[in-house]
């Protein structure tokens, strides 16, 4: 029952405290303003060198978008507890580790959620975009999964700002590397085979990849091992942030290095 | 000559300030990169017929306005969480001296993004450095930070009243990628964003730097209009930073975040 509690109330409460997005003045210009443009820069760079139609650059922005919270927001749960020096208290306390951390990643999905489905809006309402109704369960679907793997990548770079200086610069540079290798703007054949080979290990690649064939008319059965994939991957890497995480933890503890800024 | 001076070393030591960020490194000479090497594969997959030079410049000149817009735009918040505000302001020298110098310095690292983009697009992407005007060139890079500078007086002295200045320059960033015509051409876009393209300093900046290293157009219009808007940026951030600060002062409103 405590776990349940500090999956459901520490992780509202933690959003809530650390990342202030739930007030308009912030929420919007940067989980809504910045994605809208977001669209219409690379929209417009694509119809300008005639790469692919305004279909490629909405989906794929929209669904790279929901990624946007779970990566900083994960990160910035450690980060943020660092720099307001409550990491400490945080981690002396007995609370069960994967319940808090992943309490903290469950409005970060639903976050990321909701910056989608107005990325798609923005694309069919402002760009050249349609999506058959029937489309929508399975794309909610693969959204979904997604944001879960970026959230889960974001828990990663969030463990290792336990003992990097600067998660802050961590975050963003994930982030920015996600949207060059995912294929987001950049279709994974006009990459040299390394990049490819990379950017097929990274959360969003399959689930960008499964996201445009279901808004071209595909079925969810057409995509489900890209889909099953996208999961997968973003297991592995939930698995190995929390490995990361409890060996920094135990690490910090014995060299009292945890809040060294 | 005093206040050229205080220009002059306040510049230096925030670009020296600056160049120690990690924050900025990443926005001035990472993300710039990132950002180029997207466009480099999209122009190059693509089927427009577009030189990599151009691309090359207009990431660079994204970097600049990236810098500008966190640097500047921030820059008050910064001094207040440094506590620093307080005492800048009851220095002798008008508070816009002091100003003006970490606007500037902002847009002066933007100048990593140009020469990191440029670097980058040579070594891997085989970009030529080839330059129609060379001249003109080096004079309309510090015609374009002077020009984005004050424009970044501008933003400081407007972000002040907005509590959140960091989301908003979250919001500003791509908007004026796009309309200022750093990698899309404004023909592109519907008839009303031109105007505002001509009240925006990276538009000069970018066609004086573009013109100059590509050939074409009017290099040395766009300078002069470039610095044009640099004198008419410094008029509307000396009157609002007046304003402000009077007001800060009255409501004893200074130090609260």
């Amino acid at each position: 029952m405590t776990h349940v509690r500090v999956f459901f109330i520490g992780g509202y409460i933690a959003y809530r405290a650390l990342f202030n997005w739930m007030h308009p003045s912030y929420y919007i210009p940067t989980m809504l303003g910045a994605p809208l443009f977001q669209i219409l820069f690379f929209a417009y760079i694509g119809r300008y060198t005639g790469l692919k139609d305004d279909a490629f650059f909405v989906v794929g922005n929209a669904v790279q978008l929901s990624a946007m919270a779970g990566v900083y927001g994960m990160a910035m749960t450690i980060g943020g507890e660092r720099w307001t020096q409550t990491l400490s208290p945080l981690l002396a306390t007995p609370a069960n580790r994967l319940a808090l951390f992943l309490g903290r990643s469950l409005p970060l999905i639903a976050n990321g959620m909701v910056t989608s489905v107005f990325a798609f809006g923005v694309g069919w309402w402002l760009l050249d975009f349609e999506l058959a109704a029937e489309s929508i369960p399975p794309l909610a679907a693969i959204v979904l999964v997604s944001a879960v793997a970026c959230t889960a990548f974001g828990l990663l770079v969030g463990a290792i700002g336990l003992r990097a200086r600067d998660v802050f610069f961590l975050a963003n540079l994930a982030v920015f590397s996600l949207l060059l290798m995912c294929g987001v703007n950049i279709p994974l054949d006009a990459f040299p085979g390394w990049m490819e080979a990379i950017s097929r290990a990274l959360p969003l690649t399959h689930g960008i990849e499964a996201a445009r064939e279901v808004a071209a008319g595909a079925g969810f059965a057409d995509v489900d091992h890209l889909f099953w994939t996208e999961l997968g991957i973003g297991v592995f890497y939930g698995a190995f942030a929390y490995a990361l995480f409890r060996f920094f933890e135990a690490d910090g503890r014995k060299r009292a290095t945890l809040e060294t800024m | 000559m005093r206040a050229l001076r205080l220009i002059l070393t306040g510049w230096r030591f925030h670009v020296k300030s600056l160049t120690l960020s990690a924050f900025f490194l990443l926005t001035s000479a990472i993300q710039p990169i990132l950002f180029a090497t997207m466009a480099y594969f999209m122009f190059r997959a693509g089927s427009t017929e577009q030189s990599l030079l151009y691309v090359a410049l207009g990431s660079g000149l994204m970097g600049i306005w990236s810098s500008t817009l966190f640097g500047s735009g921030g820059a008050i918040s910064w001094q207040r969480w440094q506590g620093t505000l307080e005492v800048s302001i009851a220095a002798p020298a008008p508070f816009v001296l002091v100003l003006i110098p970490i606007t500037l310095a902002t847009a002066t690292i933007g100048l990593y993004s140009l020469t990191a983009t440029l670097l980058w697009g040579k070594l891997f992407f085989g970009v030529p450095f080839d330059l129609e005007h060379p001249l003109l060139f080096l004079l309309s890079i510090p015609a374009t930070i002077v020009g984005l500078g004050m424009l970044g007086l501008v933003l400081a002295a407007s972000f002040v009243l907005y509590r959140n200045a960091n989301a908003m320059s979250n919001l500003l960033e791509f908007p004026v990628w796009l309309v200022t015509g750093l990698l899309v051409p404004l023909s592109l876009f519907p008839g009303w964003v031109e105007p505002i393209s001509w009240v925006l300093a990276p538009t000069w900046g970018v066609r004086a730097i573009r013109d100059a290293a590509l050939g074409g157009g009017d290099p040395v219009g766009a300078i002069l209009m470039s610095l044009g808007l640099a004198v008419v940026y410094l008029g509307i951030g000396t009157v609002l930073i007046g304003y402000f600060e009077r007001l800060a002062r009255e409501r004893a409103t200074l130090s609260l975040t």
